[in-house]
């Protein structure tokens, strides 16, 4: 029997980087569920609000959208628009090449994992360094995220050690302190090298066209301080209507994320050095991304835009923390990812249709998710979505139940099938054609089958209260 | 949205007629389960019609994406219970899906409102004795220490609290607290045997934690976790004893 890949993959991961991924989440998880409630004296209603803020932001990009454009040109930047991945990654390299620049820092963005932004400027001569040092020690093994937040969730300081000493950046030393600080004297002098520096973006307000970064390492500072130029990469999804907007959010967010009531540096940008406006580099790019995301609003799941990608729901989610992120085989894994990218993936969507099959469905993800997005649903549409569009994947290993769906609309061969059913007492179920038995049994046993034995009692004890 | 405002369901009349929905579970595996669910109810003075017709709540097609066969068989279920009392399940899960699954899936269909109409009429029988009968304590004794397995269908329903709320009531029934409590057990339907490593995983990691406080009874409102547990703790030959919230009430009835 074909096996679900998602499964096979947990099955062989190794001991140490389960124990890493389910130890690393759990931490997390935990300290965040100590401290919203005793931070706020409803985070649930903050959640809500949060969901709200965004739901409304999303369905009205319409209006959102040419008004940041407007906003941030009168502030100064220079707005572009990718509708696909490649010419998102083109406009980067246009920007790039108009300055005649070859170098390029990079702060932590997932939009440019999306769209593979590093690749398509190395192929074409260009050096894309990774700043976070997640990223970097990612960037230096040729791996890739496994984790919205903590990209090298999945790797040992042992592991890290040796990474180092292949790339010439020290003797073997796994201790954490030790690595930090080889990786920013080996970092520094690049900022300096780089003549364009390039972010993400956590929100950007449509009201007054700022951007809004969140680290923990500062490094997208220093990514905007040598560099003489300076390209966001945003998602259309980021926009939100107001400045206060981002009281919610960024409190929501920090506690979500890292379990810190706010990350070490949090920076609003409100556009390129300007006579009045002293610092920063002095010419700034947005490049709005869309690579799916139209087609995501338009579809029944368009409530995954809300997301902020904090990573709350992969730390809480059972089947992340078996499997880890790299068994999704996307940039977005964990329970968010099992609807994003399946969704992104558009004609491609036959290829990750198994995705949203990876949930036991238990609801931990919408219970701790800051925007309070609905995962489970989600998932679910996405999986009645496999099912239609006869997605191979969607279906593998998971029983067929149209004869059940008949069996249990017709009451007579229902009753019929319970009593006949006690035949699995005795016949061995490995003689059953039943492959999902089989699974089943595989690590656990079957209760005994009483089929029709309430019903009998039922009768007696109904004459009895009749008498 | 198809969120259902679950404060605004059917409350029994002046006669406490209720609707039992048994569950496919109970019907082919745990009729002791059903048999007291009816007891229990019947304790609290309400009369119990089952309707003969039923078979399941649909949720195992929902669950796996096959909406049309589920469809099928959540109609099946909107014509058996027809009338207007509660309808009471011994199940988290069966109820979520008549009040929020079945829903989902009817969301473009012409007799959606049929549907609705039974959502607002469901309710798992912890949440249905404690905010639809107003009983909070519970009577007679039940000396055990136990473990309160929280079913992931109860999140974001009145569920959790009110099971906590009964057990706790109960002279000498003693809640042993344990890791990790608000972790899946595993189970998930059709997910435990399309994933059966990481079902499992999960499963084993609960009886890890059940094994460090050794309860004498797991409690839940739902067989299905319970069954997946036990069916682990039993192939390895690890120690467990499972009891279904209705089985303690009844229980102590008898006890008392």
């Amino acid at each position: 029997m074909k096996k679900q890949p998602i499964d096979t993959f947990a099955e062989n991961l190794t001991a140490e980087k389960h124990a890493a991924v389910r130890g690393g989440t759990k931490a997390t998880h935990e300290k965040r569920s100590v401290m919203l409630p005793e931070h706020f004296q409803n985070p649930q209603r903050l959640r809500e609000m949060a969901g709200e803020i965004k739901q409304h932001a999303i369905e009205n990009l319409d209006t959102y959208l040419p008004q940041v454009e407007a906003k941030l040109q009168s502030n100064g930047v220079q707005v572009h628009w990718a509708e696909t991945a490649d010419e998102a990654c083109a406009t980067v390299h246009r920007i790039m090449q108009a300055r005649q620049a070859t170098k390029l820092v990079k702060a932590k963005t997932m939009v440019s994992e999306e769209i593979g932004l590093a690749e398509y400027l190395e192929e074409r001569g260009i050096e894309s360094l990774e700043t976070d040092l997640g990223e970097f020690i990612v960037q230096i093994d040729g791996d890739h995220p496994s984790h919205i937040v903590r990209p090298i969730i999945h790797k040992s300081r042992r592991e890290i050690a040796v990474s180092f000493e292949r790339e010439g950046l020290g003797a073997y030393n796994d201790d954490p302190a030790t690595i930090t600080q080889r990786a920013r004297r080996w970092l520094r002098p690049k900022y300096m090298e780089a003549q364009v520096g390039l972010t993400g973006a956590n929100f950007v307000s449509a009201e007054s066209g700022r951007i809004v970064l969140v680290t923990n390492e500062g490094n997208s500072r220093f990514s905007l301080a040598g560099p003489r130029c300076h390209i966001a990469l945003i998602g259309i999804e980021k926009i939100v209507p107001r400045d206060r907007d981002l009281g919610v959010l960024l409190n929501l967010l920090a506690r979500s994320a890292t379990a810190q009531p706010l990350t070490v540096y949090t920076e609003f940008i409100s556009g390129p050095k300007l006579a009045d406006r002293p610092d920063g580099p002095e010419e700034m790019h947005v490049v709005f991304v869309d690579n799916g995301r139209t087609e995501v609003l338009a579809s029944e799941c368009r409530e995954i835009l809300r997301c902020i990608r904090c990573g709350a729901c992969l730390n809480v989610c059972p089947v992340y923390r078996q499997a880890s992120g790299h068994a999704y085989r996307s940039v977005y894994p964990g329970p968010v990812g099992a609807v994003l990218s399946p969704l992104l993936a558009g004609k491609r969507f036959p290829e990750l249709a198994d995705l949203p099959k990876a949930s036991s469905l238990c609801g931990a993800c919408n219970e701790v998710c800051p925007v309070n997005i609905p995962i489970p649903d989600l998932l679910l549409r996405l999986r009645n979505r496999g099912k239609e569009e006869h997605a191979e994947l969607a279906s593998v290993a998971t029983p067929g139940l149209a004869g059940w769906a008949w069996l249990a609309s017709q009451p007579t061969a229902w009753k019929t099938a319970l009593v006949a059913g006690k035949a699995m007492n005795v016949v061995p179920s490995a003689l059953l054609p039943v492959p999902a038995l089989r699974a089943w049994e595989k690590d656990r046993t079957l209760p005994e089958w009483r089929g029709g034995e309430f019903r009998k009692w039922w009768r007696k004890n109904e004459r009895k209260t009749e008498l | 949205m198809t969120a259902m405002d679950l404060a605004s369901r059917q409350l029994p009349g002046s006669e406490r007629r209720v609707q039992l929905m048994a569950t496919c579970l109970c019907d082919a595996f745990f009729d002791d389960v059903a048999r007291a669910t009816v007891e229990v109810l019947q304790h609290l003075g309400c009369i119990v019609e089952f309707p003969e017709g039923q078979t399941c709540c649909g949720q195992p097609a929902f669950n796996s994406g096959d909406w049309d066969s589920s469809r099928k068989v959540v109609r099946h279920t909107v014509n058996t219970f027809g009338g207007d009392v509660p309808v009471v399940v011994p199940s988290g899960s069966c109820a979520a899906m008549m009040f929020h699954g079945a829903l989902l899936e009817f969301e473009r269909e012409p007799d959606r409102a049929n549907v609705a109409a039974l959502g607002r009429r469901s309710w798992e029988l912890a949440d249905f004795i404690v905010n639809a009968l107003g009983v909070s304590k519970w009577p007679g004794r039940f000396p055990a220490r136990v473990a309160l397995h929280r079913s992931c269908h109860g999140r974001g329903t009145p569920t959790p609290e009110a099971a906590a709320t009964l057990l706790k009531s109960i002279a000498g029934v003693e809640i042993l607290p344990f890791g990790e409590e608000d972790q899946c057990c595993g189970f998930g339907g059709t997910f435990s045997v399309a994933f059966p490593h990481i079902s499992s995983a999960m499963g084993n990691l609960k009886l890890d934690y059940l094994d460090a406080v050794k309860p004498d009874y797991l409690v839940s409102v739902d067989m299905s976790c319970l069954m997946h547990m036990n069916g682990l703790a039993q192939k390895e030959g690890r120690p467990l004893h499972v009891r279904h919230l209705a089985q303690v009430l009844r229980d102590a009835l008898v006890t008392s």
